[in-house]
């Protein structure tokens, strides 16, 4: 891969809260439009790592942080950075469905809203896409008035990415989005990963090994907080070069 | 004793206590109800609550027994408390639970329960003695007024109002939080148009028993608010003294003589119970209905 497509890149990033290491030493290139899966088992520090990029962890007390996180080049923890912009920038999805109790029109019109678009006009073109984009509006285009929270779990997830593509990001990460909900609905949010990888970065955090498979192009294996191997998704699941990779992925841990 | 009479004995005695309260309850109830409801019917609710004169020893005529004047003046002093106290509450509230450090919210905390502890008489004479000259002088009047009725009153309520909405904060899921964050707001904007509509039902509820509390408090409103059972005059005048309905069953209660006067007194009692007890009710439907709206 060519350097001008890395859209992010962590250097030596390393992670504390308070005296216990989340994080050691993580090195990874994220390139422009493609999809990179974090896999690992629980408590190794992949969605850690993925709150260093939007700076999430900074409203965790006793959080501290050395190394680098690019953003186009630019470190996204220098002084000046605005953390508005950052995440305007870098969208999220958590892991549980969190719309807010609200419309479900109101719920995607936040972000706009926030960021200064007003009018009427504007503000229903931009929930239209969004949710056409998140593949909701066959489903919800006519009831925009009812309350978010009256979805299923799985429209309410598609919700909240709808939400996060209205601020129209470049970079969206996901956050094991798909581990509150049923073999459907996942099958439908992963469909969407692959049609939105064409205009976003995307990062996906997983537990799932098979969806890992079947929705990146990249994939690092993280372990106690360490990244053990990056490279081609196809080359991490059929060979991988670390003793430990290939434990995990053919489950004799995790 | 074997132990399954032990428990039978232990679970009697706890069951005894539970009843001891509520038997409490019915029979001041009925003891009130017994004492003023024969003279509310015999001189009619309608007269009783909407007459605007009250004057039981009366020179020459008729007595007359309006609490009117008094019904305002509860309100309007209650009312007077919460526009004071909920925008200072909520401040307070909102900075403890989301922005204090931790060192800040130990000794706010503190503060709040020191103030919990303040005897109603304690702020009464405060206020005499420091807010009705105050007032008297900045603003003009007697200084006895509705204004430092509802001052004294706002401290009051302060504590119960900061720390039921600061549960109500607290309550809100962390999740809320941080969608509106990572969709790029602000704190304050998340405050603002996440947290607090979804804390809304519990801040209420906060400011309804609030509400309750301020018009059944008697003492130190009884200390700084002038009890001329008189509508102020013009009605917004809140340099104006009142009377409220606590303060007219302390006042009169040691010199009613048995009879219409001193049943009237009751039957105000009966009226400041079932405004309460509305209030009380409505906060309740407001904290059930928040808590079948969470799913």
């Amino acid at each position: 891969m060519g350097t001008e497509d890395i859209e992010i890149e962590s250097r030596n990033l390393n992670l504390w809260y308070g005296s216990a290491q989340a994080l050691k030493d993580v090195s990874i290139p994220i390139e422009k439009n493609r999809v990179t899966a974090l896999i690992g088992p629980s408590g190794c520090g992949k969605s850690t790592f993925i709150r260093c990029i939007n700076r999430m962890n900074d409203l965790i007390k006793g959080c501290r942080i050395t190394g680098k996180v690019l953003f186009e080049g630019r470190d996204v923890y220098e002084k000046d950075v605005d953390v508005v912009v950052l995440r305007k920038r870098i969208g999220m999805v958590f892991q549980k469905p969190n719309p807010f109790p609200m419309s479900i029109y109101d719920n995607i019109a936040y972000g706009p809203r926030i960021h200064g678009t007003q009018a009427k006009r504007e503000l229903d073109e931009v929930v239209e896409d969004s949710l056409k984009a998140a593949a909701l509006w066959d489903e919800v285009g006519g009831i925009l008035d009812k309350p978010a929270l009256d979805l299923s779990g799985g429209q309410q997830q598609r919700l909240c990415i709808a939400r996060t593509l209205a601020v129209k990001p470049d970079v969206i990460l996901f956050d094991e989005p798909c581990s509150a909900l049923d073999p459907i609905s996942t099958a439908r949010i992963e469909d969407l990963i692959n049609v939105l990888k064409h205009d976003y970065t995307i990062i996906i955090v997983t537990h799932n090994m098979q969806q890992a498979a079947r929705v990146s192009d990249h994939t690092a294996f993280f372990l106690l907080g360490e990244m053990i191997e990056f490279g081609e998704t196809k080359q991490i699941f059929e060979r991988p070069v670390e003793k430990s990779t290939e434990n995990y992925i053919t489950g004799r841990f995790g | 004793m074997t132990r399954q009479t032990r428990e039978r004995m232990i679970e009697a005695l706890l069951f005894a206590s539970a009843v001891t309260a509520v038997v409490i309850v019915l029979l001041i109830m009925v003891f009130l109800f017994k004492e003023g409801a024969p003279f509310l019917i015999r001189y009619g609710i309608h007269t009783f609550c909407l007459g605007m004169e009250w004057n039981p020893i009366a020179m020459d005529g008729e007595p007359s027994y309006g609490i009117f004047p008094m019904i305002v003046g509860s309100v309007y002093i209650a009312a007077g408390s919460l526009v004071l106290a909920v925008p200072l509450g909520l401040g307070c509230a909102v900075f403890l639970v989301e922005i204090a450090p931790p060192w800040a919210q130990a000794l706010i905390r503190r503060g709040i329960e020191l103030l919990v502890g303040i005897p109603s008489v304690v702020l009464g004479f405060f206020g005499l003695v420091l807010l009705v000259p105050l007032i008297r002088e900045s603003a003009g009047g007697f200084g006895f007024s509705i204004l430092a009725g509802s001052v004294i009153l706002a401290i009051m309520a302060l504590p119960h109002i900061i720390s039921i909405s600061a549960d109500a904060i607290t309550a809100v899921p962390e999740t809320y939080k941080q969608a509106s964050l990572a969709l790029g707001a602000t704190r304050w904007h998340t405050i603002r148009n996440v947290i607090l509509p979804a804390a809304r039902s519990g801040i209420a509820a906060a400011v309804i028993l609030g509400m309750g509390n301020s018009i059944g408090e008697t003492m130190a409103v009884l200390m700084v608010t002038g009890n001329t059972p008189i509508l102020p005059e013009p009605l917004y005048d809140v340099l104006d003294p009142v009377r409220t309905l606590t303060a007219n069953i302390v006042i009169e209660m040691n010199y009613a003589a048995p009879g219409d006067h001193r049943e009237a007194l009751f039957a105000t009692g009966i009226v400041l119970f079932v405004m309460v007890a509305i209030l009380n009710a409505i906060s309740h439907r407001v904290l059930k209905s928040r808590m079948e709206a969470g799913r």
